[in-house]
Order: structure tokens, then C-alpha cells, then sequence
């Protein structure tokens, strides 16, 4: 039994020497030893040659047709009065002041079957599909059984992701955190200066380098003279909690949030003993003033971090950026615009919500091949004259998803729980009446208004 | 692996169904989905919330309508086999299929577009479109957005258009003749990418 117990115990200090020494230092001193690299160069090879033999073999099937990632039909992207504008062409013109035809109804229903059978909003909260498998069960949509060999390779990497990855990955992740609240709990003792605030920064980017590692994240960032400053404000599009690792990986932030409980409370009490973050009770978050006014007195010292917002308050998926909320673009300050996208051919990030809880959301994260993620800093933006705290937001709404190459939508994130207001109902009435019969119709309207 | 052919045997009738629609296995698997999708219960089948429930119908002013089509009268259910069948209507005309003059016209024919639209408009379903029944398809589309005396020249303009047999409503055969301009098949066709 003691030899067992000793076996054991070697063992033990043997794999922590190798997870310190092999991957924790490195971190955090930022310098790679090339392995994340190696991994990764070896992995698109092998995925490489499992696309190979898929399309191999179902060349010798009866092929399903190719697929795009951006929707399963067709779709006419024209305005309303185009397409009715159309659709009338062909039909003779009626007598002036009234330009109703019984085909302009065909475009509403034409629409409105094209969202029964795929919808811009729903399609948008689902994990993006992937053009070829990667070889993960998770991801295993339309693909059927092809060959021995991949099979066999799909067998190795379940082996390698569960039983060697994972072990390695759940170490990291530990060490990370308690290094987090420990650190931070140590520099919390010192008083207030400029040598207080160096060692926080360097407690905070070491911790989120051993996540990143936890994570096998592989990250590039793009113009890095962008990086947000002193003051300002970073505004992201959100794909899952994960971004918060890769964004502090190169930077120092102000975080924002709500007051949790359990393990995430710990981590916030220690984290704002180090340096100034934003948590905020249940019962503020409510009232929009309180909110405003706490950002609006962060930004207005200019020794603490900028602060870290993500204006569509809810996880999309990653191929496009949907409604950002006004909320962070009326307090003044210089907002530094960050597009992320992430590789989907090695993991998928998406946070469903709905469909995982975040222990289930992270055994995932860690048990996929690894987060392979660009990041873009875009120049700052400030709010121009003339241009009001919506228009704003949907400029750096654009800016980001145009960097990201992601879609640009108008629609609210909320709507994935929400029901439709009925104000959006009455645009399409009024852009549709004033089709036919003008604009003058708003001076002979009676009703309520 | 192998999800595709456990998908096609969860589907009940689905040759009947491949065989009278004309979708393709892909087609039906995808539509499948989809259906799954909104059937969030999953009860098997879906009823008027679940289609409420679809955002960009939320905004079209003649979702309710279009919801509607989906339930025969009476009914407050449609299972798989209805859904697909109202939706290949919607699907775009093959012309390379051969055509046996046997078989019965394909549900996508222009024809049968047409009728499906027609007996949308058609409300009290007495085989015409009246002055009422448009006044009613026009005030749900409009709401509040024209005045009365607006929507009832709309709807004389309308039917004195495409009246011809002077009956003070328009009739499926002169429906059709007031749209033979119209390219259907582009206007009323969904196409799947994939």
C-alpha cells in the first residue's frame, strides 16, 4: 500500500514540476516556448487530411450539396419598395393617388415564409455550422460514417482531449484562479502608488496568461497602437465569458458586471483590492442614472483602467454583431472599438445559454482542440455633433463587424427571450402605406396615435 | 456519425411525403430541423405561439394570416406532414422533371400558387374575392396607418380593375388573369442553398 502511495505521490510532484516549469513560468514572463504552435501547425494538418477523406468518400455517395455558413436560403436583400416595385413592373399602372396591386402581397408572404423556415434572429444563437467536420463528436451534423482511419483518428483525439488535455487544462485553470485571488489579495495590503498599481497589473495579466493557457488559446492582435487607454472605454462584440481572458491577455482592464455569489463573488472581492473594477448590486443595475453615473466618475479619473463593456449584453455566436445598447456610448467618454472572431474549425466558443450552464460551457471549452481567436484594435471613436447615442453605437456597431468580417444586424440579442414589440409591427404598416397611398395620408389619419 | 439516415427513419411517411412535395432527403432533413427548432415543447407538433414565436413574422402585417394557412379550420395543431406540405407550395418549379400527363398538377405549379394565394384573400371561402373580404385583407395589412374612406377607394379601384364579368368581385379565374404578367415562380419560390 506505501509503495502505491509513494508511486503516486512522485508522480504527482512530477506532473506539477512540468506544468509549472513547462507552461506556468513561460506565461508569466509572456514568452512561448513554441509547443501552442507546434500543436496547432499539427492540428490543421490532421484536419486537413480528415476534410481529404471526407470529401473522398462522399464523392463516392450521393453528395449532400456544399454548405455556406450564412443561411440555408436564398435570400433577396432589396427594400421593401423594391421588391413590391417589382413586383408591380409588370402590372399597368393604376389611376394616380392609390398604387395598390393584389401582387404586392405575394413579397409579405414571400417574406414571411422565408423567417418560418430560417430567421435572422434564431439562426443567430445557435453554433455556427461548420463547412467540414473537425472531428469532434459536438460538431457531427450532417457527416456520416467515412472510413476506418478517420474513425480511428476521431478515437485518438477523443483519447488525447480527455485524458491528456483536459487533466492539464483543469490544473491550469485552477492555478490561474487561486493565483488570481491570491495575488491580488497580497497586493491589496499595500498602500495606494504607482508600485501598488504595477504589481496589480502584473498579478492580473500573469493569471489571465496561465486561463489562456488553460485554454490552449492561441491569439493574434492586430494594430496594437490601438489598444485602449487610461479613460477610455473598450467596447467588444460578445461570443462567450472566455473573452474577458483573451482581451486581458494584452491589457489591463476595469471590469463591469453584477455582484455574483459563490466562487465568482470570492474572485471579485479580491480582484478589487488590487485596482478599481465596477461590480455593481442587483437592485442598481435597475436604474440607468446610478449606472451611468458610477462609469461616468471611473472614467473620469484618469489613473484607472478602461473600463471593458460589452454592449450587446448577451452571447451571439460569433457570425455577426446585433443591437449594441445605448447605454455605454451616452457617457462621453473615448470609446476604443475591439473586433473578436474566433476560428470555429478548432473549437467552438459560443456560450448558449440556454442550452449549458457555465460548468457544462467550460468542460466543453477545454475539451475541444483549442481557442484559436484574431483579435482587431480599431482606432477610437468619439461621439461626433449632431449624431445621438444610438447613431453612435450603430457606427461602432459597424466599424467592429465590418473588421470582424461578421454581419452587421439591427436586431436586439434581448430578442432571444423577449417577444417582439409591437412598434416594429407598425413600421412595416407604415412603410408598406406609404407605398400606397403617400405620405399624405398622416395629415387625413384619424385615430390614436 | 450516420445522423443522416437516423434523422430520415425518425420521419414518419417520409417517402409519401419526398414523393407529393417534391423536396429532396437534404430538403427534408433541414425543414425537419427547423420544425424541431420551433417545437421548443417538443410536443410533435406546433401550434399558432410557436410560430408567434418567430421574430421577423412578429413584424409582417400579414403574419397572422400567414400563421393562419398552416391550421385547417377548426384545428389548433399541424404536424410535421402539414408544415411541409403548406411549404411546398413555396418551392421553386422544376422544369426538368418529366411531365406525365397522369399525375396530378406538382403543389408548386403556378396554378396551385396562385389558388393558395387566392383562397388566402378569399376570407368567407364562397370561391370569390369580395368587396369584404379584401376590405378585411387590406385592414389587417394597414391597421391604423389609412382612414376608412381611403381603404374603401383602394378597394373599388381594386375590383373595378380586375372585375371583368361585372359581379362586383373578382373570381379565381380573373385573379389569375390580372397576375399572368407576374413571374410567379420568382416571386413566390423559396430557394435552399443547400
Amino acid at each position: 500500500m506505501e509503495g502505491a502511495w509513494d508511486i503516486a505521490s512522485v508522480l504527482f510532484q512530477v506532473w506539477l514540476s512540468i506544468v509549472v516549469g513547462l507552461i506556468m513560468l513561460p506565461a508569466m514572463f509572456g514568452v512561448s516556448l513554441g509547443f501552442t504552435d507546434l500543436y496547432i501547425k499539427v492540428l490543421v494538418k490532421t484536419l486537413e487530411w480528415a476534410t481529404r477523406r471526407i470529401q473522398r468518400g462522399q464523392n463516392e455517395q450521393p453528395t449532400l450539396p456544399s454548405q455556406s455558413a450564412n443561411g440555408i436560403i436564398e435570400k433577396n436583400d432589396g427594400s421593401m419598395e423594391e421588391e413590391i416595385g417589382e413586383l408591380r413592373r409588370s402590372h399597368p399602372k393604376s389611376l394616380a393617388g392609390v398604387d395598390f396591386t393584389l401582387c404586392d402581397v405575394f413579397y409579405f408572404w414571400k417574406k414571411g415564409i422565408e423567417n418560418i423556415v430560417e430567421d435572422q434572429v434564431t439562426q443567430r444563437f445557435t453554433s455556427e455550422e461548420l463547412v467540414s467536420w473537425n472531428l469532434l463528436t459536438r460538431t457531427n451534423n450532417n457527416f456520416c460514417y467515412i472510413s476506418v482511419r478517420v474513425t480511428i483518428m476521431w478515437g485518438l483525439g477523443v483519447f488525447i482531449r480527455y485524458c491528456i488535455l483536459l487533466p492539464l487544462r483543469i490544473t491550469l485553470a485552477a492555478i490561474g484562479l487561486s493565483w488570481l485571488v491570491i495575488g491580488t489579495t497580497l497586493v491589496g495590503f499595500l498602500p495606494n502608488s504607482n508600485v501598488k498599481n504595477s504589481l496589480s497589473d502584473l498579478v492580473h495579466i500573469t493569471c489571465y496568461r496561465i486561463c489562456a493557457r488553460g485554454l490552449s488559446a492561441t491569439i493574434r492582435y492586430h494594430n496594437k497602437e490601438n489598444r485602449p487607454q487610461k479613460g477610455g472605454i473598450c467596447v467588444a462584440n460578445h461570443t462567450s465569458p472566455i473573452d474577458i481572458v483573451i482581451l486581458a491577455n494584452d491589457g489591463c482592464y476595469a471590469m463591469v458586471g453584477q455582484v455574483h455569489g459563490g466562487l465568482m463573488g470570492v474572485i471579485q472581492r479580491s480582484m478589487v483590492r488590487s485596482c478599481p473594477h465596477v461590480w455593481f448590486e442587483r437592485s442598481e443595475m435597475k436604474d440607468r442614472n446610478t449606472v451611468a453615473n458610477r462609469l461616468k466618475d471611473h472614467i473620469a479619473d484618469k489613473t484607472k483602467l478602461p473600463i471593458l463593456i460589452f454592449p450587446e449584453g448577451t452571447c451571439i455566436n460569433n457570425t455577426s454583431v446585433m443591437m449594441f445598447k445605448k447605454g455605454s456610448f451616452e457617457i462621453g467618454g473615448t470609446i476604443y472599438p475591439v473586433a473578436i472572431k474566433y476560428d470555429p474549425q478548432f473549437g467552438d466558443a459560443f456560450w448558449n445559454s440556454a442550452k449549458y450552464n457555465m460548468v457544462s460551457y467550460i468542460l466543453r471549452m477545454m475539451t475541444s482542440w483549442a481557442i484559436v481567436c484574431n483579435v482587431w484594435y480599431l482606432p477610437p471613436m468619439n461621439q461626433q455633433n449632431g449624431e445621438d447615442a444610438v447613431q453612435f453605437a450603430n457606427r461602432v456597431k459597424s466599424a467592429i463587424a465590418n473588421q470582424g468580417g461578421l454581419v452587421d444586424l439591427s436586431w436586439d440579442g434581448g430578442l432571444k427571450r423577449a417577444k417582439v414589440k409591437e412598434s416594429y409591427k407598425e413600421e412595416q404598416q407604415k412603410m408598406y402605406s406609404s407605398m400606397i397611398v403617400g405620405t399624405d395620408c398622416h395629415e387625413n389619419s384619424v385615430g390614436p396615435t | 456519425m450516420g445522423s443522416t439516415n437516423s434523422t430520415l427513419i425518425k420521419i414518419p411517411n417520409v417517402d409519401e411525403l419526398i414523393q407529393e412535395t417534391g423536396f429532396s432527403t437534404a430538403h427534408i432533413i433541414r425543414l425537419h430541423d427547423r420544425f424541431k427548432e420551433l417545437d421548443k415543447e417538443r410536443r410533435g407538433y406546433l401550434c399558432p405561439q410557436d410560430f408567434g414565436a418567430i421574430k421577423g413574422l412578429a413584424i409582417n402585417p400579414i403574419g397572422d394570416r400567414i400563421i393562419g394557412a398552416f391550421f385547417s379550420p377548426g384545428r389548433e395543431t399541424v404536424d410535421f406532414y402539414t408544415f411541409v406540405k403548406i411549404l411546398a407550395h413555396f418551392r421553386p418549379a422544376d422544369n426538368s422533371r418529366p411531365k406525365e400527363s397522369s399525375s396530378p398538377e406538382p403543389i408548386n405549379s403556378r396554378t396551385n400558387k396562385l389558388k393558395f394565394v387566392f383562397q388566402m384573400y378569399d376570407i368567407d371561402k364562397d370561391g370569390k374575392i369580395s368587396r369584404i373580404d379584401l376590405l378585411k385583407a387590406l385592414r389587417s395589412m394597414l391597421e391604423m396607418q389609412v382612414t376608412e374612406e381611403q381603404l374603401d377607394s383602394i378597394v373599388d379601384r381594386t375590383i373595378q380593375e380586375a372585375d371583368l364579368d361585372g359581379d362586383d368581385a373578382i373570381s379565381f379565374e380573373e385573379f389569375r388573369k390580372s397576375l399572368e404578367k407576374v413571374n410567379i415562380d420568382h416571386k413566390m419560390s423559396i430557394r435552399f442553398l443547400r
